[in-house]
């Protein structure tokens, strides 16, 4: 096949996959440190949780920025009016989610009275003031908003992969890590 | 009761003034505090003791003879949440069932003007007890007054936080003690 693809940028190209291996890191500690009994190595993994979350925070804000202020490559003519939709709508949803996830978790904290200090070194502000009710609700957002994430992610996989492997139109290589530079 | 005394000679009477001869023995609980303030993973937490008791007796004009005790119950602790409360409780922190009063027994009171002293006392914990001083400030109006007043420990010298918990790392070996004490005068005996 002799198709044309037209890459990301390396700019997109590093943030999309950093993120992925934030989130990839971020989420089974969230699931792990949840159940341990108190310790210093379950406070320890709180705030490495919290740190890579504000993390991934403030990176998808740099890839808003960028997926604004930039159109991605094209997709690839044989997609379906159905499958660019499709791709659109889930795409929306990641990008949604990667800011959600991360906000859910900051204000959950704040309402817990558990201030977020970035690398132990830069306090973020409570946005919402101490509040039980309010904390076990955004406890439960947070945790619903990880499994949308998950659910959206593995998707995202699944069509990544299907495209590269069924399909071979060269979608997945848009966003590779290795590949000519276009 | 310091007291001066003019003659008025006007009405030939005596009379007597009072300079300040007030006691503030009576400690209002509902309306004092003692909290604390410490960090963890470099977040700033704080927490408070539900459930104290104050004996006090202090008059501005004869501050060597100032006493204060606080017996804190360390069970009725507040950290902000629960899973940490039942945790300090227990052994490796306050062991609360073997050591159920933490308390501070006053030494000594220095004036240092401007409504400022300068508090030393014994402070228990855990059955262990350190040398304490306390910058302290006293508010008064009309017959109620209040104390407030900070100082900082380390919590290993009292072992509060054994065996994983000796790590400073992740909770602060500094804890900060702060009061807020309301008192009121009671009537001074003569």
């Amino acid at each position: 096949m002799n198709t044309i693809i037209t890459r990301y940028n390396t700019t997109a190209i590093a943030l999309h996959w950093l993120v992925a291996l934030l989130v990839f890191a971020a989420f089974p500690l969230g699931m792990y440190m949840h159940d341990l009994p108190l310790s210093p190595t379950k406070l320890q993994l709180y705030s490495y949780h919290k740190w890579l979350g504000i993390t991934v925070l403030l990176l998808a804000v740099l890839r808003v920025v960028w997926r604004v202020t930039h159109a991605p490559p094209a997709l690839p003519d044989n997609l379906s009016r159905g499958q660019q939709i499709a791709s659109h709508v889930t795409h929306q949803f990641l990008y949604v989610l990667i800011l959600a996830v991360p906000i859910s978790g900051w204000l959950m904290s704040s309402a817990k009275g558990f201030k977020t200090v970035w690398f132990g070194v830069l306090p973020l502000p409570d946005l919402v003031g101490k509040d039980k009710a309010l904390g076990e609700m955004l406890s439960n957002v947070h945790e619903s908003f990880n499994y949308l994430l998950l659910a959206l992610v593995l998707l995202h996989i699944a069509a990544a992969l299907k495209h590269h492997f069924i399909d071979k139109d060269g979608v997945l290589l848009r966003m590779s890590l290795k590949g000519e530079r276009s | 009761m310091i007291q001066r005394c003019h003659m008025l000679l006007a009405g030939g009477l005596l009379l007597c003034t009072q300079v300040q001869a007030v006691e503030f023995k009576q400690v209002l609980a509902n309306e004092s505090s003692v909290t604390f303030a410490y960090k963890q993973m470099g977040v700033p937490l704080d927490g408070k003791f539900n459930k104290f008791a104050a004996q006090l007796a202090f008059d501005p004009a004869k501050i060597a003879k100032a006493q204060a005790r606080i017996d804190i119950d360390v069970a009725s602790i507040d950290t902000g949440s629960t899973e940490a409360n039942d945790e300090v409780v227990g052994k490796l922190w306050f062991n609360a069932k073997t050591y159920p009063v933490a308390s501070f027994v006053s030494t000594g009171l220095k004036a240092l003007g401007d409504n400022r002293y300068e508090a030393t006392g014994k402070l228990s914990i855990k059955g262990r007890t350190q040398e304490v001083k306390a910058p302290v400030t006293f508010q008064a109006a009309g017959n109620r007054g209040a104390f407030d007043g900070s100082f900082t420990i380390k919590r290993l010298d009292y072992a509060i936080g054994e065996g994983e918990w000796t790590d400073v790392g992740t909770v602060a070996n500094e804890i900060q003690i702060k009061f807020h004490l309301v008192v009121k005068v009671a009537p001074s005996k003569k």
